[in-house]
């Protein structure tokens, strides 16, 4: 019965890119309602790692369970709908489009009608399309992004841009978010409100698996920290230990130098 | 200063759309009388078959518009769907003796089929190379319009194509009946448009043109979208293809050649990638200037591609190509319901039952 909240489980997967491993072996657990970090120096295969649980990659060794079944290898749109949703690195937002349809194509899979229904706008098609709208405005509303509704997604400044991303990710229904990078490019006031957003999202009942190079960040809101170097896991465990832990240390600042 | 004039046009820009949005229903009501008026009062049938051609090259556009302004895909060979539209329903009408109307909607049934087959690259090639594949299909086309002698009666072409018939009345230029048909079709193709624009459909099929990445991470089948792009493109186009053979009553294998693919790709452009109205404003100026501008012989096409140079210099997204400045239009439902709704708990909604 302990397993029982362990909602995403790694087992050991690699990928190699010709005679390139960029991931061997890496393994990680998340469970459910936890905040978890992958952290590493660039290239490290951080983002390798995400492509694969997303299904952007192929796996070409190991296993991956989400809620208790083998997801490898399966089309991005079926891990979409198994629940896991992802966000990128550089902002890929539906730039020209309204941050409203941004979240509303987030709930492409949720919206159940089909094609003919929408041409002569059925009822049920009508009742569809209130539902995910009204829907994506109260998701708005609770991410204090609806002032924004009928804006263009790239008229937003960067903060909200990020935030909106992950609302485009909430909004597929998924319950394990991965959030590649979200603090990259903000300033301390900005990397503070996100950690206030990632705890409410935590709280909501979401499951955070994030990569991010921004220690402050990494250290106060991660439950657990995984860290990779060279496609290798180094070290996992709380904060605290891998603050501490000289293997991380030397990867971040080379060898034979201590950290401060 | 630029920023102030910049900020005073979009102001102007949004007062006209609030204009327009407030008054819909009455400026609706007077195009529609304007256009059903419109023969009466030009009378003349050189106009009217003018007016005719343009209805069928927003049609086109319209189709087109489906594929490169909403999906992303640009096509250099769409007039390879309008011919297979042209010729599928001409050939039953001539050889067959079929009614129009049945003869329009096989053709579409063909051309949707060969927009499957078109479509199925889009699954490996992108770009400019799916750009080059197109001009390649229009080409193909052309060729066995050309050398299928037996059915499509090679060069010589189509000759004779019926005028439509209603209850027993054949639909001409002179009794304005073609002109009353092309209206319908172009009613039926934009009110498609409208509708597939705000759906899910229409959704995912602006997410691929956005960022396509995206949107397979948003669970989108970015190749069954794209195929059925290449599905209602054809489908218009050979409908504008079917009114098209029948007005000017002869069709060769030139009648559909690659400036025909071009001509309809300046009118999307010309117009507004992406937009509805864009394709109106663009086939009517498009179709109506070699005419008007028959005093200036030969000349005219260099003035021609002057004009598409200029505007591609001074305004890329086309003469009607703005970005709405009026709010997302919600049904009366949603937005009563968003106003009475709780706003503590929102984010649960979003949660998917947990077993």
């Amino acid at each position: 019965m302990a397993g029982q909240d362990v909602l995403l489980k790694v087992e050991n997967i690699t990928k190699r890119f010709g005679g390139i491993v960029a991931v061997d072996h890496v393994s990680l657990e998340v469970k459910r309602g936890e905040i978890i970090s992958i952290i590493g120096p660039n290239g490290a295969g951080k983002t390798t790692v995400f492509n694969m649980l997303t299904g952007v990659y192929e796996v070409d060794e190991g296993t991956i369970i989400f809620r208790g079944k083998e997801i490898q290898n399966q089309k991005p749109g079926s891990i979409v709908a198994a629940g896991i949703s992802r966000t990128f690195q550089n902002i890929r937002l539906f730039s020209d489009l309204r941050v409203i349809e941004n979240v509303l194509i987030g709930a492409h899979i949720r919206t159940n009608y089909h094609f003919f229904q929408s041409i002569f706008r059925t009822k049920k098609f009508r009742k569809e399309e209130d539902k995910v709208t009204e829907e994506a405005i109260r998701l708005l509303k609770s991410i204090d992004l609806d002032h924004r509704r009928d804006e263009y997604a790239s008229n937003l400044p960067y903060g909200e841009q990020r935030k909106l991303e992950i609302a485009r990710a909430i909004a597929t229904g998924a319950c394990l978010i991965l959030l590649d990078e979200p603090a990259a490019g903000m300033n301390p006031q900005e990397s503070a409100e996100l950690m206030e957003f990632i705890y409410k999202l935590r709280d909501q009942g979401y499951t955070i698996l994030m990569i991010e190079h921004d220690m402050s960040v990494v250290m106060n809101v991660s439950d657990r920290i995984y860290v990779i170097d060279h496609g290798k896991p180094i070290a996992s465990g709380l904060p605290r230990e891998i603050a501490d832990n000289p293997k991380v240390i030397e990867a971040y600042l080379g060898g034979g130098q201590k950290g401060a | 200063m630029e920023k102030t004039e910049k900020r005073e046009k979009r102001h102007l820009l949004h007062e006209a759309e609030l204009f327009a949005d407030r008054n819909k229903k009455i400026l609706v009501a007077l195009l529609m009388a304007v256009l059903i008026v419109l023969p009466m009062a030009l009378n003349n049938q050189y106009l009217l078959t003018v007016a005719v051609k343009i209805g069928s090259y927003v049609i086109f556009a319209l189709g087109l518009n489906v594929l490169t302004g909403y999906t992303g895909l640009v096509s250099l060979g769409h007039a390879g769907f309008v011919a297979v539209g042209a010729y599928t329903s001409s050939l039953l009408a001539v050889k067959m003796g079929m009614n129009f109307f049945g003869a329009t909607i096989l053709g579409m049934v063909v051309a949707g089929l060969v927009g499957v087959l078109l479509g199925l690259p889009t699954l490996r090639v992108t770009g400019t190379y799916l750009s080059i594949i197109t001009l390649g299909f229009g080409e193909i086309v052309k060729m066995i319009a050309m050398n299928w002698t037996p059915v499509t009666n090679g060069t010589l072409g189509v000759k004779n194509i019926p005028k439509p018939s209603l209850f027993g009345i054949d639909l001409t230029i002179s009794n304005y009946g073609l002109y009353y048909l092309m209206l319908v079709l172009l009613l039926a193709a934009t009110l498609f448009c409208i509708a597939l624009l705000r759906s899910k459909s229409g959704r995912a099929m602006q997410a691929i043109r956005a960022d396509e990445l995206a949107g397979v991470m948003m669970g989108i089948n970015t190749t069954a979208y794209k195929i059925l792009a290449f599905v209602i493109s054809a489908c218009i186009c050979a409908m504008g293809g079917s009114l098209y053979s029948t007005l000017i009553g002869y069709i060769d294998p030139n009648t559909f050649n690659f400036d025909v693919s071009t001509l309809i790709l300046s009118v999307v452009i010309l117009g507004g990638m992406g937009t509805i109205r864009g394709m109106f404003v663009g086939a009517a100026l498009l179709i109506a200037f070699p005419e008007v501008s028959r005093f200036l012989m030969e000349y005219r096409f260099v003035l021609y591609g002057v004009i598409l140079v200029v505007m591609m210099r001074f305004r890329p997204q086309g003469i009607l190509g703005w970005r709405s400045t009026l709010p997302y239009r919600l049904s009366p439902e949603v937005q009563k319901r968003v106003e009475q709704a709780d706003q503590d708990k929102p984010l649960n909604l979003w949660q998917k039952d947990e077993d």
